[in-house]
């Protein structure tokens, strides 16, 4: 091991010391001041986020596709400096939002930092991963604290369920996922994706097993169809602000461990997988969206909907001949996290007011809060893939790769989808601005849940109003992962 | 001076204005977006002496780069087609936010979507990039469902997603064959450009491709048209719609659908809407006579004005297919620029028309009687003098008599079209005998006979109303005895389109 490669992982190891840091303050640290710990950890995103930008910049500086250290296990590249900011980005919101969330419903304050701030560092590890066992680690570090967040309100039945749901289901794709990993590693004798893919040879049965029930695990991370059922009930069990990070960390971070391990170790010659996947995303993106629009509870319908969303970033693996497919999915998942956080720090406003997530009980929003019913509208309408928001050229970008790829099909469908989600969407709409306040008088709104609601708002408008900045990364990520 | 840019983005400006005001201060913000939207209309009227009455093709072209990695920029531009509906939105605005002065309701919410939908239907209009387009088309669907919804009748919840569903369906079915288009120009010269798209007309000779993509096209015109059997979200969401939402409504909105049939069907996919142009005009006809039998069924004033957009959007589709059943027979070219002169000056006088009847039903409805019903009037003439004398009219306009501008359209779409289809621009006269018996059916009822002694005391038009119905009659009556300026407008367009179909 070349020491010297340590300064590849330094986002990592910012970090975990600021994790490991915080849980060492957290026993010094009197009840009163305990919120000075999100804020410890909020900021701890700066410099990880920094120094990953400085080593995009030193990749650059080396006309260097991507670095390849620890014997291959690891793997920097523009695509995975991509996906450490969206996953710094998420962790960094949820923390300021937590600021205002969890004091007052747990002690535990600290504990609740460190184990996001853990989360983060596996998103960034499953954003480098390369080889199957490290791929395997990363992700199961990134659901362990995940588990632990799901259901850390302990008095609260909601919670616990989420937390034990979410463990259970967790464990079995795990499980699954690992034996298609050894499958793998048995055919090419090899866990590193860059030696699977040229050894793989003529696709058997095997092959198509292995790849299979590797899915389950990728499937799993980001709730895609059959193995989406833990979503709603976590989503609705877990605290809000933890929802909100699952709904756009984790996510993100399985779709690029998707994306690697596919398109680095299953070569499309020997295995069909964009077929598969077609298949699978004109399911999920179904599947989810028909089920939302019966939903009553906002987390609820969040949570299908984020299974319908799953489907249509599933769209760019299906249309992966395209160049447009990977930039699209890389630009869809950066609209996703301003607009599905978004989404979620309204749930939390409303809910502070009216102590329910129903939809109907946030009746009249917009004359209590005007600027948080408005910043709802945007989310719900990008959601719906409204321009001029993100997530309308997110859909765009995903619609093109479709068609591009001649999904003529698949594309049609995700149209119809998008009609129907406009309903549910809408349905949040009708009861902000359409239907009279139960109780009138204005809102207040904590200063952490503005602050991130902003960001929220900005990034929603500004990377839909002019995506150019945006479009130039995905395309220099795609370049260098695809060739 | 980027005057196209700097009309486009002066309601949005206002509307930015508008969004800090306090909202207590109902009157500021009705007056800041009067003042913006006159300013828009003067912006847009400033267009005309730069506008080179020569040349048939789209100038005034302003551009700058937007997403050029995916090649999307903004582009904006004007020619005939473009210009007078620019104009007809601009005044329109005007005159239904002057109207909407007796709005008590969320006053800031609903002027500020006003004014986000001007930008909406301009950028429609001005666009000369697909996806820019895009973009102002959609954007015109939120500020429309909001108006319909919060604003509107007992039905509005309804209505307001029935039209928001509805269109989007048919938005994202464009997109499609936008999309289509564009990865169909040849790699690396790859734009959204309109007229890049138009010169090179990437789906020529793709059979089924080309297919696809006009009808993905058609769908999204023809239910904003909207033509029958596309049109039930229509009667919903014009009879719920407040006022001035309907004229907007039927005034511009409408227009989108023919602007596009014109402006991109035609000259994208001739051949493939030739094939189909008879099936076209048999929906057109269809539409014409059911949207005029409907409408003499109806007691419901509202609902008849709304159901006689049915028809008269009918006859604009007519010429639009019978242009389009001409292409490649140049000796019937003249006539299918006849047609879409008609085509094209339907949708203004509908525009004009229509907007005053909906202005009409508003001012009895809002604050006077509460009531539409046509069987609950009588001898209103007598009552309300200036009144009735707008309202008829109108009413005479928009069934088609001569002297008024309906009949110059009408004229014009039945002489072009006739040379073309004559079988079914015959069935369509038939049309025009049903719309004149409803409409004179209603004048008789309404202002006619004796007196409602409900209504005895009723005041007539105060000088707002004066000042939003009249400079409609006035431009109803000049149109109608002289429509050379504006025709003279609109065969730069016609004549460009017919050569590019020869």
């Amino acid at each position: 091991m070349n020491w010297a490669d340590l300064r590849w992982l330094v986002p990592e190891l910012v970090l975990s010391a600021a994790a490991v840091l915080l849980l060492v303050a957290d026993l010094f640290t009197p009840a009163e001041r305990k919120r000075w710990l999100g804020w410890f950890a909020v900021a701890s995103v700066v410099p990880a986020a920094a120094s990953a930008v400085i080593l995009l910049g030193d990749l650059q500086a080396l006309r260097s596709p991507g670095v390849r250290i620890f014997s291959d296990t690891y793997t920097l590249d523009a695509f995975a400096v991509y996906f450490k900011l969206v996953a710094l980005g998420a962790v960094a919101l949820v923390s300021l939002v937590s600021l205002e969330y969890f004091p007052g419903r747990t002690p535990h304050l600290g504990e609740v930092f460190a184990l996001l701030l853990f989360a983060g560092v596996g998103l960034l590890l499953m954003a480098s991963a390369s080889d199957l066992i490290l791929l395997l680690l990363s992700i199961e570090f990134v659901s362990l604290s995940s588990y632990l967040l799901a259901g850390f309100l302990k008095r609260d039945p909601k919670s616990n369920e989420a937390g034990v749901k979410y463990f259970l289901y967790g464990a079995a794709t795990t499980g699954v996922m690992a034996y298609g990993f050894s499958l793998l590693y048995g055919l090419t004798g090899s866990t590193s994706l860059y030696d699977i893919g040229p050894r793989l040879g003529q696709a058997g049965p095997a092959v198509y097993l292995a790849v299979g029930m590797a899915l389950a695990g990728f499937g799993f991370k980001v709730s895609m169809v059959p193995f989406h059922q833990w979503t709603p009930d976590v989503y609705e069990g877990a605290p809000t602000p933890i929802t909100a990070f699952l709904s756009v960390g984790p996510k993100a971070a399985g779709f690029a461990a998707l994306v690697r391990t596919l398109s680095v170790g299953i070569p499309l010659e020997q295995v069909n997988w964009p077929l598969l996947l077609a298949a699978l995303s004109a399911l999920t993106m179904t599947v989810g969206n028909l089920l939302a629009l019966v939903q009553r509870n906002l987390k609820r319908m969040l949570a299908y909907s984020s299974i319908a969303h799953a489907g249509y970033v599933l769209m760019a693996l299906a249309a992966w001949r395209s160049p447009w497919a990977l930039q699209g999915l890389l630009y869809y998942l950066l609209a996703y996290l301003f607009m599905n956080l978004g989404a979620f720090f309204v749930a939390m406003v409303a809910a502070d007011a009216t102590g329910s997530d129903e939809i109907p009980d946030h009746a009249g929003l917009s004359q209590r809060a005007p600027w948080v019913a408005a910043a709802m509208a945007v989310f719900m309408l990008s959601l719906t893939g409204i321009p001029p928001t993100a997530g309308f050229f997110g859909k765009f970008y995903l619609f093109a790769a479709a068609v591009d790829a001649g999904l003529l099909w698949l594309a049609a469908l995700a149209v119809a989808n998008s009609v129907v989600s406009l309903y549910y969407y809408v349905g949040v709409l009708r009861a902000l601005y359409l239907m009279p306040p139960a109780t009138p008088g204005p809102l207040p709104v904590p200063a952490g849940l503005r602050a991130g609601l902003l960001v929220a708002l900005v990034g929603t408008l500004a990377a839909g109003l002019y995506p150019q900045p945006v479009v130039l990364f995905v395309e220099t990520a795609r370049r260098l992962l695809t060739g | 001076m980027p005057i196209l840019t700097i009309t486009l983005f002066l309601p949005l400006l206002g509307a930015l204005v508008v969004l800090f005001l306090p909202r207590e201060d109902a009157d500021r913000i009705r007056r800041v977006t009067l003042g913006f939207a006159l300013a828009t209309f003067v912006a847009s009227l400033l267009i005309l002496p730069r506008f080179e009455y020569g040349r048939r093709e789209i100038q005034l072209i302003e551009q700058a780069a937007w997403i050029p990695a995916v090649g999307i920029q903004y582009k904006v531009g004007v020619d005939g087609l473009s210009l007078v509906l620019v104009l007809l939105t601009t005044l329109l605005t005007v005159l239904s936010v002057l109207y909407s002065f007796r709005e008590h309701h969320r006053v800031k919410e609903y002027n500020l979507l006003f004014l986000l939908l001007e930008t909406g239907m301009l950028g429609v209009f001005f666009a000369l990039d697909f996806f820019l387009f895009y973009v102002f088309w959609e954007l015109t669907l939120v500020p429309m469902y909001f108006l319909i919804g919060i604003w509107g009748g007992p039905r509005r919840e309804y209505a307001a997603i029935k039209f928001f569903l509805y269109t989007l369906v048919g938005s994202l079915a464009m997109l499609l064959g936008i999309l289509l288009l564009y990865f169909h120009l040849p790699a690396g010269q790859r734009t959204f450009d309109v007229l890049e798209i138009l010169r090179q007309r990437p789906l020529a000779g793709t059979g089924l491709l080309a297919q696809l993509a006009f009808w993905g096209f058609f769908l999204s015109f023809a239910i904003k048209v909207p033509m029958w059997p596309f049109h039930t979200w229509l009667p919903d969401a014009h009879v719920e719609a407040p006022t001035a939402g309907s004229v907007i409504l039927a005034a511009i909105l409408l227009k989108l659908g023919t602007y596009g049939f014109v402006r991109f069907s035609l000259p994208l996919f001739p051949e493939v809407f030739h094939q189909h142009a008879l099936l076209v005009a048999g929906l057109a006809v269809v539409g014409v006579i059911y949207g005029a039998l409907v409408a003499m069924a109806q007691t419901d004033l509202k609902k008849l004005v709304a159901y006689s957009s049915v028809n008269h959007m009918g006859y604009v589709m007519l010429a639009v297919a019978a242009a389009a059943y001409a292409y490649g027979r140049p000796e019937l070219a003249d006539a299918a620029a006849t047609a879409l002169n008609g085509a094209t000056m339907e949708m203004l006088a509908h525009g004009i028309i229509t907007g005053a009847l909906f202005l009409v039903v508003g001012v009895i409805y809002d604050d006077r009687t509460h009531t539409r019903g046509v069987e609950d009037f009588g001898g209103l003439w007598a009552v309300l003098p200036k009144y009735g004398a707008v309202s008829i009219t109108a009413m005479f306009a928009s069934l088609g008599l001569p002297g008024l501008m309906g009949f110059v359209a009408e004229f014009l779409i039945f002489v072009g079209s006739f040379s073309i289809i004559p079988v079914f621009t015959a069935l369509a006269a038939l049309g025009v005998v049903i719309t004149a018996a409803f409409f004179l059916w209603t004048i008789q009822r309404i202002f006619l006979g004796p007196t409602n002694p409900r209504w005895a005391h009723l005041p007539d038009l105060d000088r707002r109303e004066m000042w939003t119905l009249v400079p409609l009659v006035v431009l109803m009556v000049v149109f109608g005895v002289y429509p050379k300026p504006l025709l003279d407008i609109i065969n730069l367009t016609s004549s460009q389109l017919v050569a590019m179909l020869r």
